[in-house]
């Protein structure tokens, strides 16, 4: 995986190559998709590779181009060099994801390289928002990017990638024009290059050995048993940072992590099919970042998540504070006030709403 | 593990500005510096600095090579060849500048490959770092390259990883000097000699620091463009310690918090009057807790402890606030519910962690 944080800071470049070299090594690769944008550089880099050629796919009347990757399969090359991993394919397409098409390669023992730019992580959605006002769609569940093998960091100073703009290198004119005033700020791309840098940093480590081994007892795993996140879901918008950021501070933390939503009566009869659907949305996205999730059934919700907290080894408990509405919010924190009062032997984590940005 | 904090909180003050602002005046006439970071040999540093040498000439620049690493690859070869070059001189066996001779060619850039390098007595300067700032003061700007087991912090960590230290340093201050530091980052290379695990751990520390050097960066970018810090790029966690809270357990957890994001911890206290006795000791108990784990410690004064403490997270790029169970009972209520509700219903944008007692 090359890991990036801009277009043009170089990914794709410094793939073709590595292909080159494996290539001169006597290694069998070829291109199953690679994204040219026009640069010329990047392209003299893809003469002299196997390209296997893209599919072309009819959808509402436009010819649409994707990887093909039965084509792939049936060439069977030791390795495929597949560009712009979290892409979403065109509807009707065998998978929804490029990365789902990059398992299937995997499955059939062909090694993948691959190319993204960190703000497609799921779990930094919220905090890439929040801190530089570009809010991503197309996101891959982080422990996509955990099963690579190896994660390589392409850097490039924001003022270099800035000159590069501005000579035309990364877009044509009149679409690099618009890149400088939307994407393009520097605090932007200062703030994304930080956080791929972190990630990076964050990748290697968690392939180190453990410093706190699960087994055994030392002085260090007595102090600080492993912890246990318990997410508390509900049908409201704010879940789905909740989720994210359990997702991420489980991860650093080395911890288990589950989420739970307790309805009030049997088979969630009380919600509107709105709030189910979003609730059971939540779940699903839950599940896509490999939490466990569970319903319980309650009367009383903050004593039965407590409960189940306690009965479950929960160190650390996370809730949202729903959003404003004045009634609303003082039933949150009145909630989040039970749950509080109930866990004296946990952690309560009120989780911040990062959806809303401070002006700038 | 955790990145030396050296001097953060120096960086926050009007003067750190001031003198940011005077920096920038200055480098007007200086030339620029830009360094590539590696955590090994053999990462690619020395093609990515004379490719861009390269590129750079094609573009126009006038550049000259004023030292190469004593062996190179092939294809680090035929960049330098296109390149024109002022040999260095041994003395001693050790390959110096030619700084007279650079200074009187006046190129706009200059690639020195190697930065770390100690010359021997009655030299110029002692270190070739010297050389090149010499060369940046005279208006040419430098590419170089250095790897990070030569930086002078950096030596207690690279003795834990790899069981030695190495003598040619060069301080971290003067990395922060550059305009641009680009980490060159590549898989662990079975061939150097290294076990995989040492390059990993010397490899996560290059790609930490580096994040630190531009967390500084945007910080500063942030400040010269009055723009009020919502970063929240790296993690920064706040300790609320009230007399009587648990701020021990708070404390040791916000460490093993920071430690594990790699991020920062704030320890503060609100200072509150009618303080008993017993209170007094308790809070200088907890400050000395507060600073025995590296802490940045600071007494807070306000009418209004909660937004005294928002304040000062607001301020501060904090992410994640620590408050003990207790703080519910610790201050007079207002309206609106305790003093944790309060907190809670007002700490936008950030997480609150609230701790039993």
């Amino acid at each position: 995986m090359f890991l990036g944080y801009a277009a043009g800071v170089g990914k794709t470049y410094q793939m073709l190559s590595e292909a080159h070299e494996l290539r001169t090594e006597g290694v069998d690769i070829v291109i199953g998709y690679f994204e040219p944008h026009g640069r010329k550089e990047t392209i003299a880099l893809s003469a002299g590779l196997e390209t296997i050629p893209r599919k072309v796919v009819e959808y509402r009347g436009t010819r649409l181009e994707e990887m093909d990757t039965e084509a792939i399969l049936r060439r069977h090359p030791q390795v495929a060099v597949v560009d712009e991993f979290p892409h979403t394919n065109v509807p009707g397409s065998p998978r929804l994801k490029r990365w789902e098409d990059v398992h299937v390669l995997l499955d059939a023992g062909i090694d993948v390289l691959t190319t993204m730019n960190v703000q497609h992580l799921e779990s930094l959605n919220d905090q890439i928002w929040h801190s530089t006002g570009v809010r991503v769609r197309e996101t891959i569940p982080d422990w996509v990017l955990k099963e690579a093998d190896e994660v390589v960091m392409v850097d490039l100073t924001p003022r270099a990638l800035l000159n590069r703009l501005e000579r035309g290198v990364v877009y044509p004119p009149e679409r690099a024009r618009k890149a400088l005033e939307n994407f393009f700020k520097e605090s932007t791309l200062v703030a994304l290059r930080e956080f791929a840098m972190r990630q990076a940093a964050h990748v290697v480590e968690s392939r180190l050995p453990s410093e706190e081994p699960d087994i055994g007892v030392s002085a260090s795993v007595a102090e600080h048993p492993r912890e246990r996140l318990l997410l508390v879901i509900t049908p409201d918008p704010s879940s789905a940072a909740l989720i994210r950021r359990g997702r991420r501070v489980a991860d650093y933390l080395r911890a288990d992590c589950h989420a739970v939503y307790v309805s009030e009566t049997p088979d969630a009869r009380d919600l509107t099919a709105t709030d189910r659907e979003n609730l059971d949305r939540h779940l699903t996205f839950a599940r896509g970042l490999q939490i466990e999730t569970r319903v319980l059934q309650g009367a009383d919700v903050a004593a039965t998540i407590v409960d189940y907290a306690r009965a479950h080894g929960v160190t650390q408990i996370f809730v949202t504070r729903e959003k404003p509405s004045a009634l609303r919010s003082w039933f949150a924190s009145a909630f989040v006030q039970r749950i509080v009062n109930l866990a004296r032997d946990m952690q309560v984590t009120v989780v911040a709403d990062r959806s809303v940005r401070r002006a700038d | 593990m955790n990145v030396e904090d050296h001097e953060r909180s120096a960086r926050r003050d009007p003067e750190a500005l001031l003198r940011q602002i005077e920096a920038a005046e200055r480098a007007k006439h200086r030339g620029q510096l830009k360094i590539f970071l590696g955590y090994a040999s053999g990462v690619g540093k020395s093609f990515r600095l004379f490719d861009e040498g390269r590129r750079r000439r094609e573009r126009g620049q006038d550049v000259v090579v004023a030292a190469t690493q004593p062996d190179f690859p092939p294809e680090v070869a035929r960049l330098i060849r296109v390149l024109e070059a002022i040999p260095t001189r041994g003395v001693d066996g050790v390959p110096i500048i030619d700084v007279p001779a650079v200074l009187a060619r006046r190129p706009q850039l200059c690639l020195v490959d190697g930065l770390a390098y100690d010359h021997p007595p009655g030299s110029r300067h002692a270190k070739r770092y010297e050389d090149v700032e010499e060369l940046l003061e005279a208006g040419i700007s430098v590419l170089t390259s250095i790897n990070l087991e030569y930086i002078a912090e950096q030596q207690e960590f690279v003795r834990s990883v790899l069981g030695y230290t190495k003598s040619e340093t060069v301080p971290r201050a003067f990395i922060d000097r550059a305009e641009e530091v680009v980490i060159v980052d590549a898989p662990p290379d079975a061939e150097t000699g290294i076990e995989a695990n040492q390059l990993s751990q010397l490899r996560q520390r290059a790609l930490l620091l580096t994040a630190d050097v531009i967390d500084d960066q945007l910080e500063a970018y942030l400040r010269l463009h009055c723009i009020q810090s919502t970063w929240g790029t790296q993690e920064r966690i706040l300790v609320c310690m009230t007399p009587r809270a648990n701020a021990a357990r708070m404390l040791s957890s916000g460490r093993r918090n920071a430690d594990r994001f790699h991020g920062e911890l704030f320890a503060i206290y609100v200072m509150q009057e009618n303080l008993t006795q017993e209170d007094w000791m308790a809070l200088e108990r907890n400050v000395t807790l507060a600073r025995a784990q590296q802490a940045e410690v600071e007494t807070l004064h306000g009418k209004d402890p909660i937004k005294a403490i928002l304040d000062y997270a607001r301020s501060h790029g904090i992410t994640q606030i620590f408050v003990g169970h207790n703080l519910r009972r610790t201050w007079r209520s207002h309206l609106g519910g305790t003093p944790l509700d309060r907190l809670i219903r007002d700490a936008e944008g950030f997480d609150v962690r609230v701790f039993p007692q």
